[in-house]
């Protein structure tokens, strides 16, 4: 009986936290800003540290997973005489899974965690009771653009590391392994449908984006003020970020290419 | 006690968290146009008087007036407004880390009035020149020693010229010389901008020297208040331990352990 009970008190916990979390999203989201020109340069802001600081990761963990996947899918397709359908492996692999997927893993350790770190440090040296305290929502001035910078990023970011990938690919592919530049490019030509393979990708890499974003900003305003709590939360965004792009990947791959 | 023109009315507040009392039925004033210190030893919930004032917090009971508003009561867009007469100096000062010094000055004007860039960067010199960091305008807050930072979120605290500034632990931390500096500063500013300030610190002669009126508070409740002098010249014990110091008195020198003894004996 006594583990029944505690089952349903985490679980209400559990319920609780995901409704603050919502009612946190949705004020954030939706107080209007006051004054526009200042919320479009807290934006680009932004932007920057979330997304351009996030290139060289992306660029270059996107170049190596196309290496790899060219290399491993040219050794399995030579021994059937199919090398050249390498750049339909590589395309669809990176377009449908492996971009969104990878993208959002990296980009919950490399923005997320600081988000959150540097959101729970703003708490903790009360920049953010100041903001109250000058009748100025926190939520409207430091949680807000750092959340719409990350949802816009990702899904760019997913297409850059794509891109990247293909060109890795290339590069291990027809420059080092040999197979032939124009079979390479039209097998990727005739099998990607934009609709099926580059939009579902952009969809995924959505909904990670607001999952992962969400998870960092609010880790970071409800984290215990103190350097263990920041730590901890820091952690917290890591691990549950990753996990929830995992789970969510698994039901939008069902939903998107799975046949029933 | 009471005071002729109270700017503040602490009513019966009670204020728990979770099981622990911090206070119970506090009720105190605090004078219109005069410096209040509010002393006592560390974790009596000081800081929570101020985050209660700023309404930051709820009491469990009681009402805390404000220029005689209700300010558990207020709206939040009510609430904002009668925050944008109140100014609080931060014990951390809370500068924000991604602008300037003088940026940082600005921001409570841009966001509340409608002054241009350029009358707002006149009142920003004029703010640091008040707390005599005039040539540490364009510095970064990372940039500033412990003493500098405090005087610019000072500068900050009164950029809206309110008429209630919040002191928390002014003088933690700081070495004899900014003591002085903030000190007089404090006096300056209460006497020539005709504010009400209230100061809430555990340093005894920085805050006697330059309170008008004294709240003390110990164990949850308020133990003494009246003008500076009678608070020096006090004969209750409590109050006699918490100004000289004495390591043991009415407030003990041991925390006090649980009754189980049988645990020292294993």
């Amino acid at each position: 009986m006594k583990a029944i009970g505690l089952l349903g008190a985490s679980l209400l916990d559990w319920l609780e936290a995901v409704g603050r979390a919502g009612i946190f999203l949705v004020q954030s989201i939706f107080r209007l800003p006051v004054r526009f020109k200042e919320s479009i340069n807290l934006l680009v802001k932004q932007l920057y540290s979330v997304g351009v600081l996030s290139l060289v990761i992306i660029v270059v963990s996107g170049a190596f997973i196309g290496m790899v996947l060219s290399l491993q899918g040219y050794s399995i397709l030579a021994k059937f005489g199919s090398e050249e359908a390498v750049g339909q492996l590589l395309a669809l692999s990176l377009l449908r899974e492996l971009s969104p997927v990878v993208t959002a893993l990296l980009f919950a350790g490399r923005a997320g965690s600081s988000l959150t770190a540097e959101i729970g440090l703003m708490k903790a040296t009360e920049q953010l009771s100041s903001f109250e305290m000058m009748g100025v929502d926190p939520l409207r001035r430091v949680i807000a653009p750092r959340f719409i910078a990350g949802v816009i990023c990702l899904p760019i970011l997913s297409l850059i590391f794509s891109a990247s990938g293909i060109l890795g690919g290339h590069l291990v592919s027809v420059e080092w392994l040999g197979v032939y530049d124009g079979a390479f490019w039209s097998s990727m030509q005739q099998s990607v449908y934009f609709d099926t393979d580059i939009v579902n990708g952009l969809i995924k890499a959505l909904c990670f984006s607001v999952v992962v974003t969400w998870i960092a900003v609010y880790q970071g305003y409800e984290c215990v003020p103190t350097s263990e709590g920041i730590g901890k939360a820091t952690t917290r965004t890591v691990v549950l970020g990753s996990l929830a792009i995992l789970a969510l990947d698994f039901v939008l791959t069902a939903a998107m290419f799975g046949d029933f | 006690m009471s005071v002729v023109d109270a700017y503040i009315k602490v009513q019966d507040v009670s204020f728990f968290r979770g099981d622990r009392v911090i206070y119970e039925d506090v009720s105190l004033s605090i004078p219109r146009g005069k410096i209040t210190a509010v002393m006592g030893p560390s974790g009596t919930g000081k800081t929570t008087l101020l985050r209660l004032i700023a309404a930051q917090l709820a009491p469990d009971s009681g009402t805390v007036l404000v220029d005689g508003q209700n300010v558990h009561s207020l709206s939040r867009s009510e609430l904002y407004k009668v925050r944008k007469k109140m100014g609080m100096l931060f014990q951390s000062g809370a500068l924000f880390s991604d602008m300037s010094v003088a940026e940082n000055i600005a921001f409570p004007m841009e966001e509340h009035t409608q002054l241009d860039a350029k009358a707002i960067a006149d009142i920003v010199a004029d703010k640091l020149y008040s707390v005599g960091l005039r040539g540490a305008a364009d510095l970064m807050p990372s940039e500033l020693s412990g003493g500098m930072a405090r005087r610019v979120a000072l500068a900050r605290a009164i950029a809206l010229d309110p008429e209630l500034v919040m002191y928390d632990e002014p003088f933690t931390g700081q070495d004899p010389i900014s003591k002085g500096v903030l000190v007089k500063l404090i006096r300056q500013l209460n006497d020539t901008a005709n504010m009400t300030s209230v100061l809430v610190s555990h340093d005894v002669e920085e805050s006697l020297s330059i309170a008008d009126h004294v709240c003390i508070l110990a164990g949850g409740r308020v133990i003494a208040e009246g003008a500076a002098d009678d608070i020096r010249a006090s004969n209750d014990p409590e109050v006699k331990q918490f100004l000289n110091g004495e390591p043991d008195g009415p407030v003990p020198f041991h925390y006090p352990e649980d009754d189980n003894s049988d645990r020292v004996a294993l």
